[in-house]
């Protein structure tokens, strides 16, 4: 508040004008929603770190059953309950080859006189349990996707309809959830394995019969909440139909809780499949999936326990990385997102 | 007058995952005993921040002092450790946030939270705080307070949990009290009772107040004197007058011409064009230049003093430096201009309109 | 609020009644049962279970006295457990699997609590990424696995618990309550946190703040009962985890449970016990979540008045 001005030059007191665009002009990159989001999961290193043990996982699922030349059916029953043993690390200690045979500790492949390496021992038939475990987490990573998918078609298809159309349409179909809703997805899906024939047709059936209700409430939720909102009115006042308001206005905004809800349906479907197997209602042998693999596993766990360890390690693991990554997709896709 | 708040040089940022944000940059000001000064100004002006950071209601994680002090009953807040500034927060100077919805804690009785600060800031009975709370209650214009001081806050209108949180406010008779935009959130109707009741409740225990709004009707009502904000520093500070009938920044100028008038014929209400400046890059010089059609070369390169207009009246602009050119204000405030003795365009013979 | 539990109550019963209809017509097409499994029994239980289900008889006069059976609680005989009735089956059987999902829920809900209020109020610290990996891990690592590593490591290995069984106290109990308590301590653990930060960050918080009150009467006096409210939302949830748990955990460690009978009735076709156990479970499972939703609407006033204006 100084009341003595230090003189200037003159000529820093010109009037400029200014392009008035440059006054509206926005300092930030404009990013899209997406690109946004991208930003956002790329800082959670929980996310990231999962996205990459998930694609890894995925890869082995798929090349891993023919990496070792080993077929995985093939039953040899002088190879039988070989412990796990591999090239390079055999010499530290760990997948030796080294087994207990009567409470001794034995390298059970000289004494058998096994040249071959299993990286991941065989089980009581001899098969390779390095190449079962891939061909089960195939099989079981499938059962997961397809059941995640049909969830995601039916909820979308009937939250969206429900919501959308609202009314008498929404006054029924929501009874019928209410219904639904009340019988737990345990005893619809143990009940319908029973009647089917087992097989992986069986289970995913099993496991998106109740499995679709999840979603089409939350797709509900958020149509209704959209659905009145001004960009919505403003639309359709323009004349815009139904079906473009659905497709251009309403589904992006919904999009991101879709992607994020089917990300936790999936290790939810992963989990069922391994536990209707494990009870033995699930996957019959001579089918591997990680459900199966963990149930034979679990049956010779106090003499071989690194043929319930590994499908063990890799469900887990896979449960995991879906989780964290769903995590983070909420994160990163809406912040605030609570319902 | 007394002196009960004085704000020095205080500059204050956020720590955030784009950078470091400048969300004040140099604030001064003054508060006198019993006054009510208003802060006006856009969102992200810095006007909640300044008075977040005098209750250091910021989290203290992610903002930091930079410079500057907040000198209260002569002690500098910024420095206080946590434990002195709780027994400040409620006592002294107390808060009254925007919106009354979310404001008061849904699972505690009303009773329970304006007795709150009684019994954490002075020793009394847990019967006498009751009392206490129920008057105040009945204070604020809480009809059958006595019944109604066990219900809960959604059981009343948002007028009534505004006349709530105001109660809790004073409950300890606080020296300063903070309004954030107590009636933004309200209709019209209750926003006129509530100006009211603080009005009322001012004359009764002559309490401060610092009332934060960009409702410049809302200035009017209320405040003895206005400091205009503008992308984190103070650009105008005067009388209710001096800022309403003769401002001198183009800012203000602005907020003026943009606040739609009874008594003056406009075809179409003006607009500032253009964003407030973004606080990660803060701008070099006047942060208003650009969009400001009186913008000089200067204003690009150093951002401005504050120029004294008269006892009470400053303002930080270049235009009121002895080498500016005259500037033409717009037609609107030239109007307002000529009403006010001791402004350039004041006509001896108009008077007050 | 009459209304609303008169509404409830009948959606519940119409539930039950499909549930019921649905498992009775499911069980109809099984293959091999009941009729392989009732030429198993002697005459003189077929005698019994002949005048009493009326098997001889065309299906929907079965269905018919089943269903009057039902609405009277007789759940039916085993086949499998010679002429036992499923009643008594489940009676003699409730005890283990109560006090196990009992002690998980405890166990694992105040933990869970504790672990999250933790982890809000120490926010992106050693303690924060502490309980969120554990939460992680709970909700992740299913429930067998997790069991069958404590069965193997803390019984096998170390001998310090019991492998199995139900006959050595209160000790037999805590690895299988242990293995269920993952599932709700990892539940409420996150949700706990997620609640605190949401609630820690309301205006609510930062009013009584800016009255003086200090972090603690801020985190337990302001935040904690407005975090705790939404918790009971995950209880239906997590009864539904502990039921699908004990079929395994009970199974793993041979409990004389519910879950153990349910799972060996399925691998032998015994229809009658399947088609009771199933129904029990439905019921206990609809009668939590009725329960829940009528409780949240007592602790939580806003959803009293609500429910009381609707």
């Amino acid at each position: 508040m100084q009341k003595d001005y230090e003189q200037l030059p003159q000529d820093k007191f010109k009037r400029i004008t200014l392009n008035s665009d440059h006054a509206e002009r926005i300092a930030k990159p404009s990013l899209s929603f997406w690109q946004d989001a991208w930003l956002r999961l790329r800082k959670n290193k929980g996310a990231v770190v999962s996205l990459v043990v998930l694609v890894l996982m995925i890869i082995l699922a798929l090349v891993g059953p023919h990496l070792n030349g080993h077929d995985g059916t093939t039953q040899n029953l002088r190879h039988a309950n070989l412990p796990p043993k591999m090239q390079g690390i055999e010499n530290l200690g760990v997948m030796d080859g080294v087994g207990n045979l009567g409470g001794k500790k034995i390298d059970l492949y000289e004494m058998k006189k096994v040249d071959e390496y299993y990286w991941f021992g065989t089980d009581g038939l001899g098969r390779d349990l390095f190449t079962r475990l891939w061909q089960g987490t195939q099989i079981s990573l499938l059962i997961a996707f397809v059941a995640a998918m049909i969830d995601l078609v039916i909820g979308v298809i009937y939250g969206g309809v429900s919501g959308y159309f609202g009314g008498r349409t929404d006054d029924i179909m929501q009874r019928i959830v209410e219904i639904l809703i009340g019988i737990p997805t345990l005893i619809v899906v143990i009940l319908m394995l029973m009647i089917m024939e087992p097989g992986i047709k069986a289970i995913i059936i099993a496991i998106s019969i109740t499995g679709w209700i999840g979603m089409s409430r939350i797709v509900r939720a958020q149509i209704l909440k959209f659905k009145n909102q001004e960009f919505v009115l403003a639309a359709r006042t323009l004349g815009t139909n139904d079906k473009k308001i659905m497709s251009k206005h309403l589904m992006p905004n919904v999009l991101g809780i879709i992607i994020i809800n089917t990300m936790f349906t999936i290790p939810n479907a992963i989990f069922f499949e391994a536990f209707l197997s494990f009870i033995g209602i699930g996957l019959q042998p001579p089918n591997a999936s990680l459900g199966t693999l963990i149930n034979d596993g679990y049956k010779v766990m106090e003499h071989q326990p690194y043929v319930l360890l590994f499908p063990a390690i890799v469900i887990s693991v896979l449960m995991i990385a879906f989780n964290l990554i769903g995590d983070g997709l909420r994160d990163a896709l809406d912040p605030k997102m609570k319902d | 007058m007394t002196k009960i708040l004085q704000v020095k040089d205080l500059e204050l940022s956020f720590h955030t995952f784009a950078g470091e944000v400048k969300a004040i940059r140099g604030v001064n000001f003054d508060l006198n005993k019993g006054e009510t000064l208003a802060i006006v100004g856009e969102s992200g002006s810095g006007k909640s921040v300044t008075t977040k950071s005098i209750m250091r209601l910021l989290p203290e994680s992610s903002s930091e002092f930079k410079n500057g002090e907040i000198l209260f009953n002569g002690k500098d807040l910024t420095k206080l450790p946590e434990q002195e500034m709780q027994k400040i927060r409620g006592k002294d100077i107390s808060m009254i946030f925007q919106d009354p919805m979310t404001s008061l804690n849904p699972t505690m009785t009303i009773g329970k939270q304006v007795m709150e600060p009684i019994l954490k800031h002075q020793k009394v009975s847990k019967a006498k705080a009751r009392k206490v709370a129920i008057e105040l209650l009945a204070m604020v214009g809480i009809p059958n307070a006595e019944n109604r001081y066990k219900m809960y806050p959604h059981q009343f209108s948002g007028g009534q949990r505004q006349r709530i949180v105001i109660a809790t406010a004073l409950a300890c008779n606080p020296q300063i009290l903070i309004a954030d935009e107590p009636t933004t959130a309200l209709d019209v109707t209750i926003q006129a009772q509530i100006l009211e009741l603080m009005k009322d409740i001012q004359k009764k225990i002559d309490t401060s107040i610092i009332f934060i709004t960009h409702d410049l009707g809302v200035v009017a009502n209320v405040a003895d004197r206005v400091a205009v904000m503008y992308g984190g520093k103070i650009v105008e500070i005067g009388t209710v007058d001096e800022i309403f009938y003769n401002p001198q920044h183009p800012y203000t100028w602005g907020l003026l011409s943009s606040m739609p008038s009874m008594d003056v014929n406009e075809e179409k209400l003006y607009a500032i064009p253009g964003t407030p400046p973004d606080l990660l890059f803060p701008p070099k010089g006047d942060a208003f230049a650009l969009r400001s059609e009186y913008a000089l070369q200067i204003d690009m390169e150093e951002p401005p003093p504050f120029f004294q207009v008269s006892e009470t009246h400053y303002a930080a602009t270049w235009l009121l430096h002895p080498q500016a050119p005259q500037v033409e204000p717009p037609a609107a405030i030239i109007e307002r201009m000529r009403t006010f003795p001791g402004s350039r365009y004041y006509e001896a013979t108009g008077g007050r309109a | 609020m009459v209304k609303y539990i008169g509404k409830r109550i009948i959606y519940m019963f119409i539930t039950m009644f499909l549930i019921a209809t649905a498992t009775f017509f499911l069980m109809q097409t099984l293959p091999g049962s009941p009729i392989a499994s009732y030429s198993k029994l002697n005459d003189t239980q077929k005698a019994i279970v002949e005048k009493k289900y009326g098997i001889d008889k065309p299906t929907p006069v079965q269905y018919a006295i089943y269903m009057k059976n039902l609405a009277k609680g007789d759940l039916g005989t085993s086949f499998a457990f010679k002429g036992k009735s499923v009643n008594d089956l489940l009676a003699s059987r409730i005890k283990p699997s109560f006090i196990l999902g009992a002690q998980a829920m405890v166990f694992g809900t105040i933990i869970g609590i504790l672990l999250g209020m933790l982890a809000a109020l120490r926010q992106n610290t050693f303690w924060d990424y502490g309980s969120t990996f554990l939460a992680i891990l709970g909700t992740s690592i299913p429930s067998f696995v997790f069991a069958a590593l404590l069965q193997y490591y803390v019984a096998s290995q170390w001998h310090l618990l019991p492998v199995g069984l139900w006959n050595d106290g209160w000790k037999s109990s805590i690895l299988p309550s242990l293995a269920l308590a993952m599932g709700p301590l990892a539940l409420s653990a996150r949700f706990i946190r997620t609640e605190m930060i949401e609630v820690m960050s309301s205006d609510y918080i930062t009013l009584a703040k800016a009255k003086g009150a200090n972090k603690f009467e801020i985190a337990f006096k302001h935040a904690f009962r407005n975090a705790l409210i939404p918790l009971v939302t995950v209880l239906g949830p997590v009864a539904a985890g502990l039921v699908t748990g004990s079929l395994v955990v009970e199974k793993i460690f041979a409990i004389p449970g519910i879950g153990e009978q349910f799972v060996s009735s399925i691998m032998v076709n015994d229809f009658a016990t399947i088609m009771g156990t199933t129904l029990f479970f439905s019921a206990f499972l609809i009668v939590v979540i009725f329960i829940v939703d009528i409780l949240y609407g007592v602790i939580d006033p806003r959803i009293r008045l609500a429910g009381g204006k609707s």
